[in-house]
């Protein structure tokens, strides 16, 4: 089953770690003193977003039906095999945009330097190294998980078995 | 109207909205960009003093509980929050080391062009050191007084002396405590070497020091501060005035002194008035020279010249934005960065005049004190010469001021509560006893755009006075008061509960006390020293029915000053809390443990009108402990116990 990113944002501090390790991750150099004095501008594919004094990560959900891959004229935008991330090929890109437009949630924004678009990639790159991607490694508080999502829902409602197990006895007693 | 200035005054509201329109950038539209703040960082839990660092805690306990070098929340948030008090304490301690030494140079040099105004008051400050003055020359007492205050900066045995004026009682339980501050320059040094990695890590002993260097703030630095500029520049008595950015006049050469020291903003007066440049103001074609004074030094010329205050710390970029202002003359502390992008889009020179405080490509005429009136002449012919350079079509000057009356002080009080010949505290501790005034609360303090402007300030002084609390203030609060119509003996038949409305028109004061700038809490504290000594509300300041606060905190100087009260034994209650949330053990130990050792102690509430019930239900305690008489009047809230 494939894994996602889980977000829980009650535990984000809006402290950014995801995104400054998003971009170095997406760095030529993947060193962040190396990358601050190259001048490169790598940008961050999630985004930290805030509502009245809160911090909510906002992250690529890698749709089913991605509004973006439909959008994207040349392909550009796509999806391999089910069940994949959908990944971004600069190549293909023409600078239109459509996929900014179309995304729902807001998360595909255009790269500050040259040509194309920031689109969260899963970090697949790190994956296939055994690691995890570069912003759930750097979230200090386990704001975002990088999880199984059966895994995910299965513990959800354990717990909630044992909250209405527990109710029960109460009632009993 | 954007939110967050939907309680400020109408002058900021028009100028807010020309910024909206003219596309130029203010503290509000970067605090938004800044959003979300780190939450590490609000709740102290962020520690960068080594390089095996930066670390940070985990506040809801899965990941690290403690840094590389093992401190953990408490050890961190502790360390931090002492660090705040010394950035504060230093701040306000430098200030009173510059008034010291120009005191110095006033007794040494008959020429200077400064002044001693208030012999009377160098006197009292002369007892105090032990100083004779029986028959003495008045600069060879001014000579000693300013040597014996900047020796307590430094000195390396003893300790603060003008700390020991506090009251017996409070004196006696700092020594008991340890915590009676030795010399001001020295706890800020030590708060320094504790908080270096590897040295200081039990959070009380940490908070300990903090009490210590805060009480070299208020009892020492600061008090120094308003005594010797007192001396320098006159005790300042009740004056009328007025306030808001409406003071600017577009028929003048328009002048704002912004900043901390009335060492600059005394002088600049003085030349804006002299008969030589107001006829060089005239030449350019203006009626004069208008000066106008942002945020504290504003509060110093204000108090003893009436001279206008144009607004508080979150104006100074909405000043200049009116298009109006030939020059903006800064010296130390709350000077935004941004202003010099803000005058990139006028014609408004900005000049710095202190070494410590420079700002990249805005010109530097720097200000030595024994050259004030040439150098003070020089950056005023600059404004003068500047106003050809006005482009009328983009001046947008508010009409909004509002008449005030400043220039209470300790000394004041008592001329007011007891008229001219009964010059006592004894009026106003009866008035307490007797019901007619339930107690008194300082609110002070700051602006910040992480509140909506002046909510705070406005309507938890409207609420205590509502309930006959009097209520005292000093720095940015009393320019919002002021813009607001609270600083007018009128105020009191507007918004003050009967009780205390007796006493306003009994005496002709307003029911909100400007008592000056942010060093001028000291006032507060003498105050305080004073009701104590008079009699009848006990034997301490803990004991007496009185609360701070400071809604719309910003800085670390006002760290160092709730901290001070609270070792003085005050309740103070602040919006935002201290970035402390981060431990649960400091935070308990700040908001309940703490009064059981210093009989003072921290809260936090943002809402203004809730924490000013938590002030009343404070002050209705030590009245029910001192067995006070039930109020005199109906209360619009019911006495709590």
């Amino acid at each position: 089953m494939a894994k996602i990113i889980e977000v829980n944002i009650e535990k984000c501090m809006g402290c950014k770690s995801c995104e400054i390790a998003c971009a170095i991750a997406h760095s030529s150099s993947k060193d962040l003193n190396l990358l601050v004095k190259s001048g490169e501008r790598p940008g961050y594919r999630i985004n930290v977003e805030s509502y009245s004094r809160m911090a909510v990560p906002i992250n690529c959900r890698h749709c089913e039906e991605a509004a973006c891959v439909l959008a994207c004229p040349t392909g550009a935008l796509h999806r391999d095999k089910a069940g994949e991330p959908v990944t971004f090929d600069e190549e293909r890109c023409i600078g239109c945009r459509m996929c900014v437009q179309a995304c729902p949630f807001g998360v595909i924004t255009v790269r500050p330097d040259g040509k194309g678009v920031l689109k969260c990639d899963l970090c697949i790159e790190r994956l296939e190294e055994g690691k995890l991607p570069a912003c759930v490694t750097a979230c200090p508080t386990g704001a975002l998980v990088f999880i199984d999502e059966e895994d995910s829902v299965r513990d959800k409602r354990k717990k909630t078995a044992l909250r209405l197990v527990e109710a029960q006895k109460s009632v009993e007693e | 109207m954007p939110e967050r200035l939907q309680h400020a005054d109408k002058a900021s509201q028009a100028l807010f909205k020309k910024a909206l329109q003219e596309n130029m950038e203010t503290a509000w539209d970067r605090y938004e960009a800044m959003q979300p703040q780190c939450g590490f960082g609000s709740l102290g839990l962020c520690c960068r003093n080594c390089s095996m660092g930066p670390c940070r805690i985990d506040p809801f306990g899965d990941g690290p509980q403690a840094g590389v070098c093992g401190a953990n929340a408490d050890t961190i948030a502790a360390r931090n929050l002492i660090r705040m008090i010394a950035g504060g304490a230093a701040a306000h301690s430098d200030h009173g080391r510059d008034i010291a030494h120009t005191l110095l140079m006033v007794a040494r040099d008959k020429d200077s062009d400064y002044q001693i105004k208030d012999v009377e008051k160098l006197k009292a400050v002369a007892d105090i050191y032990g100083i004779k003055t029986e028959g003495r020359d008045t600069r060879e007492i001014a000579e000693e007084v300013a040597l014996a205050a900047l020796n307590e900066f430094g000195k390396q045995e003893g300790e603060i002396v003008i700390a020991q004026t506090a009251p017996p009682a409070r004196v006696k339980l700092w020594k008991k405590l340890g915590v009676m501050p030795r010399a001001v320059d020295r706890e800020i040094v030590e708060v320094m070497h504790r908080t270096h990695i590897g040295v200081d890590t039990d959070y009380k002993n940490i908070i300990k020091h903090g009490v210590r260097t805060c009480l070299g703030d208020g009892w020492g630095g600061s008090m120094i501060a308003t005594e010797l500029s007192d001396v320098l520049f006159g005790t300042p008595n009740p004056i009328k005035a007025s306030a808001n950015l409406g003071v600017i006049d577009d028929e003048y050469v328009n002048v704002i002194v912004h900043g901390h020291e009335p060492t600059l903003s005394d002088i600049i007066a003085m030349v804006s008035m002299k008969e030589s440049m107001v006829k060089k103001a005239q030449k350019a074609g203006a009626k004069g020279i208008n000066l106008g004074g942002i945020c504290c030094t504003a509060n110093e010329i204000l108090m003893r010249h009436g001279i206008p205050v144009a607004g508080s710390f979150l104006q100074q970029e909405l000043a200049i934005m009116t298009g109006a202002i030939e020059l903006m003359v800064i010296d130390v502390q709350c000077l935004m960065p941004g202003l010099s992008k803000v005058t990139e889009n006028f014609h408004t020179k900005l000049i710095t005049t202190s070494p410590k405080a420079k700002m990249p490509n805005v010109e530097h005429i720097e200000f030595h004190e024994d050259e004030a009136v040439k150098i003070a002449e020089q950056i005023l012919e600059l404004a003068i010469d500047n106003f050809k350079n006005r482009d009328k079509s983009r001046v947008f000057i508010p009409k909004e001021t509002e008449k005030i009356v400043a220039g209470f002080t300790t000394e004041s009080v008592f001329q007011f509560l007891g008229g001219k010949y009964r010059s006592t505290y004894r009026p106003l501790n009866n008035a307490v006893i007797e019901g007619r005034l339930r107690g008194a609360a300082g609110v002070v303090g700051c602006s910040n755009p992480n509140v909506y402007y002046e909510e705070g300030h406005i309507k938890m002084v409207k609420e205590l006075i509502k309930n006959d609390v009097l209520v005292v203030t000093t720095g940015c609060n009393a320019i919002s008061c002021a813009k607001h119509g609270l600083l007018q003996p009128e105020a009191a038949f507007r918004h003050a509960g009967k009780g205390l409305q007796e006493v306003c028109s009994a005496v002709g004061i307003p029911p909100v006390l400007h008592l000056g700038s942010c060093v001028d809490n000291s006032r507060i504290l003498t105050v305080l020293r004073n009701v104590v000594a008079e009699g009848g509300l006990g034997n301490d300041i803990q004991d007496l029915p009185v609360a701070g606060a400071a809604p719309e905190w910003m800085s670390e100087k006002a760290v160092s000053i709730g901290f001070y009260f609270v070792a003085s034994g005050v309740y103070t209650i602040i919006g935002h809390p201290l970035p402390v949330l981060g431990s649960e053990n400091l935070n308990r130990y700040l908001t309940e443990e703490i009064e059981e050792e210093l009989g003072g102690k921290w809260a936090w509430e943002l809402d203004p009108v809730k924490a000013a019930h938590m002030m009343i239900q404070h002050i209705d305690g030590k009245r029910k402990a001192l067995k006070l008489r039930p109020m005199l009047y109906e209360q619009a809230l019911q006495p709590a116990v």
